[in-house]
């Protein structure tokens, strides 16, 4: 019976090419919007957050503004973070800014970092060449320097800076590695960057506090008692002055950025959904009209023994046919037009399986919902006056 | 021979706004097996609401319809589906026929209300188009046969059920003299094998062929027996 009534509703749909296509284009508009803002919107959310990530999900920022009598964290006050659960490693900035020389060529106000080697094992894609800064430099505070991209290519362009000299504040250091060009998003860009062992930094940039720690965590599911556990360290360090420091966690940040685009997905997706609704006015128009066309065959069913179930049945799985057949028609649609606007956006583009379930899902509601009432009509007809209709 | 259909005291009635018109009076008729019955009246007579209640499409306002058995006075409307289904095998006058549909398929659509398999139907559907002459015609659409071809479709889709009553209204009404004398010959032949068949005409000559002829007028029945 069902696949009886599948066969005739194709049938139907095949008599009237035109009418069917016409009646389902708003159903196929309605879920190819649906697809495709989703998908963008979708795609655009991983790329940033692909991003974002890159920078470090595993990680706690702290930034210490500091207080008139305490301006920044000691090494002593590092160590006490370092107690702390959950940490896999700690990476101190101190931050200075100097110019440095090599050959006589000048760069001026260059930022020049002293980390330690933890902020190389965080990141393996940080270093282009040459080494990274290790625990050996860290302990007897070489004089060695990282530096960026932009600084290889301005000061030793054509060479190979590796081995070579480089003057900064006033004393030599030697070039061991050099650093991968940064994302776009990157808050701290590595380009114009020169990195040496915060010991050294210490000792001779004249920065006697350490103004920013990178905290990486062993398990980001507890990032939230990690940070709570800082505080309460850094809280007493700064001998409870508010105001002394904050707390930045990426992975925070990742999550209300995902969760303000999916609440933007879903808001467009409502709208699209509008379009639906009124796509599926029209097959409820259309099986309207059907069904008047097909008053006497509807009365001869009945009188060959067809129950009103077994009419309305047939009617609904006409209107369903149609709906889903709109919205396997949008999906491909929607899909077009979301892998064109992605590459031209220039964001990934990846359907999700919920994606599609929710689209047909969606137009099947639809035609169950717009179906109803006339398969309920069709059902209701008296067979003596549908089979005298004619 | 058994009684199969037996209507006592069958009254109907419709409102026209407010006035109540009776079309059917105190009707009594029985139907036994292998009865061949014409139903003969003018337009006008109630024959069309005799019909109608006898084929199970409409319910009588008042008195007792016992067909092969049923209460039908007592069925919802999906009992009398059913019964439509299994006990009536209806001959309309225009054929209908699904356009759309072949010769076979149209033949297959009761049996689909029945519930039966496709292959079972096929079968059924296939024996009885041989057994009416159109083995040939099987796969034509209707617009692709004459009317006479079309009605002995119509014919073998009222019989594939194996029905108690084959329950024909005019069924000549949309042919010429020649094919609906052939017709009425498949008709005679099918009573002959025992079938048991309700004829609705308002044309003597067709009602002639039958063994049995009722004459209603005004909603009153008068039988006179024939040969």
């Amino acid at each position: 019976m069902l696949l009886e009534s599948i066969r005739m509703s194709w049938e139907n749909i095949i008599t009237n090419k035109l009418r069917s296509l016409l009646t389902m284009l708003g159903i196929v508009i309605g879920v190819a919007s649906i697809i495709a803002l989703i998908t963008i919107v979708q795609g655009a959310t991983n790329s940033i957050s692909e991003e974002v990530t890159a920078l470090g999900v595993n990680k706690i920022t702290v930034n210490v503004r500091g207080t008139p009598l305490k301006q920044g964290l000691s090494e002593q006050d590092m160590e006490n973070i370092a107690q702390v659960d959950n940490i896999s490693g700690l990476s101190p900035t101190i931050p200075g800014t100097s110019n440095i020389v090599y050959e006589g060529k000048v760069k001026e106000n260059v930022a020049v970092q002293g980390k330690n080697e933890v902020y190389f094992q965080s990141d393996s894609s940080l270093l282009q060449s040459g080494r990274p800064i290790n625990i050996l430099d860290l302990e007897s505070k070489n004089q060695v320097a990282v530096i960026g991209g932009d600084i290889a290519k301005e000061l030793y362009y054509g060479l190979d800076p590796i081995g070579r000299d480089l003057m900064i504040h006033g004393t030599t250091y030697t070039v061991i590695g050099t650093l991968t060009s940064s994302s776009r998003f990157s808050t701290t860009s590595n380009n114009e960057a020169v990195i040496i062992p915060y010991t050294t930094a210490l000792r001779s940039l004249g920065v006697k506090h350490i103004s920013s720690l990178d905290v990486f965590l062993l398990d980001t599911n507890f990032a939230d008692d990690t940070v709570t556990d800082i505080e309460r360290v850094l809280h007493s360090t700064f001998n409870y002055k508010e105001n002394a420091y904050s707390i930045f966690n990426m992975g925070d940040m990742i999550e209300s950025f995902q969760s303000m685009m999916s609440i933007m997905s879903l808001l467009l997706a409502g709208i699209a959904a509008i379009s639906l609704v009124v796509g599926g006015i029209g097959i409820m128009n259309m099986m309207l009209v059907s069904i008047t066309e097909r008053t006497t065959e509807i009365g001869l069913r009945k009188a060959l023994g067809a129950t009103p179930n077994t009419i309305q049945l047939q009617f609904i799985i006409e209107a369903i046919f149609l709906s889903i057949f709109g919205g396997l028609l949008g999906l491909i649609v929607g899909s077009l037009v979301a892998y064109i606007a992605t590459i031209l956006i220039g964001v990934g583009f990846s359907i999700q399986l919920s994606t599609i379930a929710l689209a047909l899902g969606f137009s099947a509601i639809v035609g169950i919902v717009f179906g109803y009432t006339p398969a309920r009509k069709a059902s209701r007809l008296n067979p003596i006056d549908a089979l005298r209709s004619l | 021979m058994t009684k199969i259909l037996n209507m006592q005291n069958i009254s109907k009635s419709y409102y026209m706004g407010e006035e109540e018109i009776e079309v059917l009076h105190n009707v009594n008729l029985t139907v036994s097996t292998g009865d061949f019955l014409a139903l003969l009246g003018p337009s006008g007579s109630g024959k069309s609401t005799m019909m109608n209640i006898i084929g199970c499409l409409d319910v009588a306002s008042s008195g007792k319809y016992l067909l092969s058995g049923h209460d039908i006075d007592e069925l919802d409307e999906f009992e009398l589906a059913k019964v439509r289904n299994k006990e009536v095998g209806f001959v309309f006058q225009s054929f209908q026929l699904l356009p759309r549909m072949t010769a076979m398929q149209n033949v297959e659509l009761p049996l689909i209300y029945t519930g039966l398999s496709s292959s079972e139907r096929k079968k059924r559907a296939q024996s009885i188009l041989e057994r009416i002459g159109l083995a040939d015609k099987m796969k034509n659409l209707p617009t692709q046969l004459s009317g006479g071809q079309q009605q002995r479709v119509a014919i073998a889709r009222a019989l594939v059920t194996e029905p108690t009553i084959l329950l024909a209204d005019e069924p000549t009404g949309a042919l010429d003299q020649k094919t609906g004398a052939q017709v009425m010959e498949l008709f005679e032949e099918l009573n002959r094998d025992g079938r048991t068949i309700i004829m609705i005409t308002h044309d003597e000559n067709i009602a002639r062929h039958a063994r049995r002829v009722v004459n209603i007028l005004d909603g009153f029945l008068t039988e006179k027996e024939v040969i």
